[in-house]
This record gives C-alpha cells, sequence and structure tokens, in this order.
C-alpha cells in the first residue's frame, strides 16, 4: 500500500516589475500544473480467482486493522471511547510489527482560522500518538503532521460533513 | 488659466497577467454617506484604437470600491467634457456630484502614453489636482490605481491604497490528488493575477515583508510544513524552517529584519517564537503548554499579538518582546482568533466566533470594544489595507471560499467574486505601500 504522497512542485518565476524597474522582464508562461499519474490499473475480473495471496490485516474489510481513521467533537482534541479498542488494536499491530512505520495526520474542519487549525489538527494527531506511546509502541514507529483544514474529504457545509473532517488518520508508510 | 502640476512618473510595468478570471467588484452593502463623484471617460489622442483599460473606469471602480465615495456611471452623465474650458459646472451641480474628473490620453514617444488628469470642486470650480503621468500600454491600469491614489489622498487627506498588491492562496479541485495550490499575487482590485509559487500540496499563510518584494508562507511540499520566504520578482525563494512539527504563522516584523513564526517547542505544544533574520537565531516568546499562535507585530515592533487556549478557549493576548507575562486582550465571546493591527496601532482586527459562525470583527485597543464587521458564516484571514481604511478577508461564497473586502467601520462591503467555477480563495494578505 503505497500511500506516501509527494507533491510535484512548480517554482514558477513570477516576474513583476514595479516601483521605478525600468527594464521589463517578460512573465513566463503560467505554470503548468503537474499532476500525478492516474492510477489507470484496470479492474479486471478473470474468472479463474487468482491465487490466494496473504492479505495484510491492515488492507482486510474484515478486519478492526482496516479502519484507520478516529473522530473528534468540535474544537476537541480527545480521543473518546468509541475509538479506544480500534487504536489499541493498532498499537498491538506496531508492537508485533517492530518494522511497521505509520504517521499520523491530523485534520479539522473548517470552522476556525487556518493557522489555529493546524494547532488543533497538530494536537488530535498528538492525542493519537501519546495514547499509541502509552500502550507500548517504540516512538520511532510513529510520526505526526497537521494539515488542519485541508484536504478535507467532506465538502458540504453541515454538521454531518464538518464530523467526517474533524479527524485523525493513520497512515502505514511504506518501507 | 488653471494652474497645472506636472508630475513625470516612469510608473512600474506590469506584465500582462497570466490566463486568470478575472475578479468583479460587487457592492454587497452600500453606504449613504458616500460622496458623489463623476469621472468622465478620458479622450484617447493616440493613433489607433483606444486600450482595453479604460482609465475613467478603473478610477471610478476604485473610488466606489474605498465607500467613500459614489461614482455616478456615464449615462447618467449631461455632457462629457475632456478639457477643462469644455465644463458646464452647472451639468454637474443639478446631479448632485461633489467632484469631477477629467482627462486625456496622449502619446509621448516610443509608444508611450501621457496620462493627464485634472480634479474638479463641481461648487467651486476650482481645480483641485492636475497631473500628467507617464505610463506605458502595459502599465495603464497600475497608473490609474495611482491616479485614484492621488484623487484619494486629496478629497479625503488620507493616503490611497489602491496601487498595492494582495497575495492569497487559490485553491482548485476537491479532495484526492487533484488538488492543486497557486500562491497568487494580484493588484488590490483582484486584477492581474499572477501565479508566484504552485504546488499539489497545501500552501498557507503569505505574509509580506514591508517593503512589498518578498512573501514568505507554508508549504507542505515535502509532506511536511515548512516556511519559505520567495522574491516575489524574481522568483528566489529559501527555507527559513523546517523543524520539527509544526512550522506555521509566519508574519514579518515592521522592520522586516525579523519573523515571527510558530514551532513545536515540544510534541503537540505550539509556541511563538521570533527568528532574526540575518542570523537565523530562533528567540522563543511564549512558554505556555497550551496553543500559543498566530503572531501579529505591533506596528511599533516591540511586541506580539497571538492567539492562545490558555484560557480555555482561543482569546487574543499581547506579550512584550522585552519580556513580561502575555496580558489577554479579547472577553467577547468564546473564539477570537488570528488577529492584525491596524497600521495606526489602535484598532485590532480578528476572527470572532459567535453561534458557531465566523466573522469578521474589529476591537477598539483603548475602548475595548469590539465591533462586528460582517455576517457571513466562516469569514476569515482579516487583513489591513496599509492605509488602514480597508480589510480583505476570506469570505465563503456557494460553498468557496471567495476575496472580500470591508471598510473598517462596516459600512461598506463587496465581495471580489471570482467567476471560476471549482476554484477557492483562501488566505488574503493585503501589501504594503509601494514607494514611488
Amino acid at each position: 500500500m503505497k500511500t506516501l504522497r509527494y507533491g510535484s512542485v512548480m517554482l514558477a518565476l513570477g516576474l513583476f516589475v514595479a516601483g521605478c524597474a525600468k527594464t521589463v522582464k517578460p512573465v513566463p508562461a503560467p505554470p503548468a500544473v503537474t499532476t500525478p499519474p492516474a492510477s489507470t490499473a484496470p479492474t479486471t475480473t478473470t474468472a479463474a480467482a487468482p491465487p490466494q495471496t496473504t492479505l495484510s490485516p491492515l488492507d482486510d474489510p474484515n478486519n478492526i486493522l482496516y479502519q484507520k481513521t478516529v473522530y473528534f467533537d468540535f474544537d476537541k482534541s480527545n480521543i473518546k471511547p468509541e475509538y479506544l479498542d480500534l487504536l489499541t488494536a493498532h498499537a498491538k499491530y506496531l508492537m508485533a510489527h517492530p518494522e511497521a512505520r505509520a504517521r499520523i495526520e491530523g485534520y479539522t474542519d473548517e470552522r476556525g482560522t487556518w493557522e489555529y487549525n493546524i494547532a488543533l489538527g497538530d494536537r488530535r494527531a498528538q492525542s493519537v500518538r501519546r495514547f499509541l506511546l502509552f500502550q507500548g509502541v517504540n516512538p520511532n514507529q510513529l510520526s505526526t503532521v497537521s494539515y488542519g483544514e485541508a484536504h478535507a474529504v467532506c465538502h458540504e457545509h453541515d454538521e454531518a460533513c464538518w464530523h467526517l473532517n474533524r479527524r485523525a488518520v493513520l497512515v502505514y508508510l511504506t518501507q | 488659466m488653471l494652474r497645472r502640476l506636472v508630475l513625470v512618473l516612469i510608473l512600474g510595468l506590469l506584465p500582462p497577467g497570466v490566463a486568470h478570471a478575472i475578479l468583479e467588484i460587487q457592492i454587497t452593502q452600500g453606504v449613504s454617506t458616500a460622496v458623489p463623484v463623476a469621472v468622465v471617460p478620458f479622450a484617447w489622442q493616440v493613433q489607433g484604437p483606444p486600450p482595453a483599460t479604460d482609465v475613467a473606469a478603473v478610477i471610478s471602480a476604485d473610488l466606489t470600491r474605498s465607500g467613500r465615495f459614489k461614482a455616478i456611471p456615464d449615462s447618467s452623465m449631461l455632457e462629457k467634457p475632456t478639457q477643462a474650458a469644455d465644463i458646464h459646472f452647472t451639468n454637474w451641480r443639478i446631479l448632485g456630484v461633489n467632484d469631477l474628473v477629467i482627462g486625456r490620453i496622449k502619446p509621448a514617444g516610443a509608444g508611450n502614453y501621457q496620462v493627464e488628469f485634472q480634479l474638479f470642486n463641481v461648487y467651486t470650480g476650482q481645480q483641485l489636482l492636475g497631473l500628467a503621468v507617464l505610463t506605458t500600454p502595459g502599465a495603464l491600469r497600475w497608473t490609474a490605481h495611482k491616479i485614484s491614489d492621488l484623487i484619494y489622498q486629496k478629497l479625503t487627506g488620507q493616503r490611497g491604497a489602491f496601487a498595492t498588491r494582495i497575495a492569497y492562496v487559490e485553491v482548485s479541485g476537491k479532495g484526492g490528488l487533484d488538488h492543486h495550490y497557486d500562491l497568487v499575487v494580484a493588484d488590490s482590485d483582484g486584477y492581474n493575477p499572477q501565479t508566484v509559487f504552485s504546488s499539489n500540496e497545501p500552501i498557507m499563510s503569505p505574509a509580506w515583508s514591508p517593503d512589498g518584494k518578498y512573501l514568505a508562507y507554508v508549504s507542505f511540499e515535502s509532506g511536511l510544513p515548512a516556511i519559505y520566504m520567495q522574491n516575489i520578482y524574481t522568483g528566489k525563494r529559501e527555507r527559513l524552517s523546517d523543524r520539527p512539527g509544526l512550522n506555521s504563522a509566519p508574519a514579518f516584523s515592521p522592520d522586516g529584519r525579523r519573523l515571527a513564526l510558530v514551532l513545536s517547542s515540544s510534541p503537540g505544544n505550539p509556541d511563538i517564537y521570533v527568528m532574526d533574520l540575518a542570523s537565523r537565531t530562533l528567540r522563543r516568546i511564549t512558554t505556555s503548554a497550551a496553543i500559543d499562535t498566530e503572531p501579529a507585530w505591533s506596528p511599533d515592533g516591540q511586541s506580539l499579538y497571538f492567539t492562545s487556549d490558555r484560557g480555555g478557549s482561543p482569546q487574543i493576548y499581547k506579550v512584550s518582546l522585552s519580556g513580561g507575562t502575555p496580558q489577554r486582550i479579547t472577553f467577547d465571546g468564546s473564539y477570537n482568533a488570528r488577529a492584525s493591527v491596524a497600521p495606526d496601532g489602535q484598532t485590532l482586527v480578528m476572527v470572532h466566533r459567535e453561534n458557531g459562525r465566523l466573522h469578521i470583527a474589529v476591537m477598539n485597543l483603548n475602548s475595548g470594544a469590539l465591533l462586528t464587521l460582517t455576517d457571513g458564516d466562516l469569514d476569515k484571514s482579516p487583513s489591513f489595507a496599509p492605509n488602514g481604511s480597508m480589510i480583505i478577508y476570506e469570505a465563503s461564497y456557494g460553498g468557496r471560499g471567495v476575496l472580500a473586502e470591508v471598510s473598517v467601520d462596516g459600512q461598506v462591503r463587496e465581495r471580489l467574486s471570482e467567476s471560476q467555477s471549482g476554484v477557492s480563495v483562501h488566505a488574503p494578505v493585503w501589501g504594503p505601500f509601494l514607494s514611488q
């Protein structure tokens, strides 16, 4: 499961000539937007089932570890009781797989300032991290990042959506 | 014969904008105290067809946008003089117009233009201002803004801020990998947008250097947040901070030598720091275990306003850089955040939450009185114009972030709405006066 995303970064040299500058520099063409190649792997279904490979419990919809997101109340960063089993299961998995690495991503809904939300998302990610460490996970297995209200998963402006966006996500990293 | 001062300005040549949506100005809340003025279409005395930029229309829009004036439409004008000798002031008095602007655009050699304009008081018939500005075809719009600045200053006594720039973040696409972030610099009315940096990862919190040459901002291009500083004229940029944890909310000091920023003093504990830009040394300013973020400099550079939830909810605090305990500044409501100080240091603008909705509010720092200026659901990122008369902010309209402006007294509000769908505009910040 490859989950690391690297945004391709274009540095557009915006050439402004202002004030008393006397030379005009040409404006470069608008920066090309490079998007990662779309994953166009065809989803073909063949009659003959492929040989069964061992499905990672992280990718098994029937395993609790398949769920990697916990949700938070408005303006809050405490782990709600309904997520304790889930996080405990992830803690056990991480302890059983010391080579596994997970990034905890913290997010918020849109009802706050961008910068405060970065801090709030960080606090949510840290809540999850602290819980996992408390269970005995090696700190070297964990990293955190807060995106605040960026990368929202739901874009309506109502509580149902806000709830889905107030989250922390465990992202297991490929080695 | 009317006396005419001649001022020759070689104006900055703004290159034509890249393909971008044009922002429209919409007045969402009018004001009856606006002074009626008339800007007559300027005479075009150059060979060839007139340029796309209608100088008089740009000046009219600028003056109207300020909320202090209301420019009458061309269709109401009883005459359209372009020379002082052709003005019949009675034709303007009966329209209730206070001030009249006329002008001419002439060839000035080597493909340049000379834009002449005169400002008259309609009731006295007196010329208040008469100037000639040397410019080029590509800089005609900027020239119009400069003329607006001169007229505004003559009529109000306050320096105009039309020939200034704004910066903001544009987000296109929703979710997944089709997200795209552009850091954009535009004229104060939203025209001439220029992308200065692009990324498929979030860009946040642009901040101007006091000379208007640099933007500091947060970019997640590496997957983690880092603070960069970029020269907007050369495109050269450098990474200022990519420490573990947060790298957030950069703010240049008024002298441009320091940068306030937010770092994690320990995992999960954001604190305010000040970086000396020459030596890159860091000094920690706040020490609480709470969230401390969104630093904003006082105009004298002696203290910082910031947001902290140390009292249980996000409120604005002030800390002196020479030491001492942070003082709580806001007490009204359960959420006051992202303060910014007016140029005169007397007013604080902030995001103020009421019933779960975010509004822009100003606070008189002398009396402590809070005045809510906007009534949107998600009004954010307020930033003062350099003359303190207007505040630009991010509003939510049709489910998208759009640029909006409100006068500091709340009397005039307008939206600079993008017609481009699927694009959201965030974190506008008004640049400084540009020297000249």
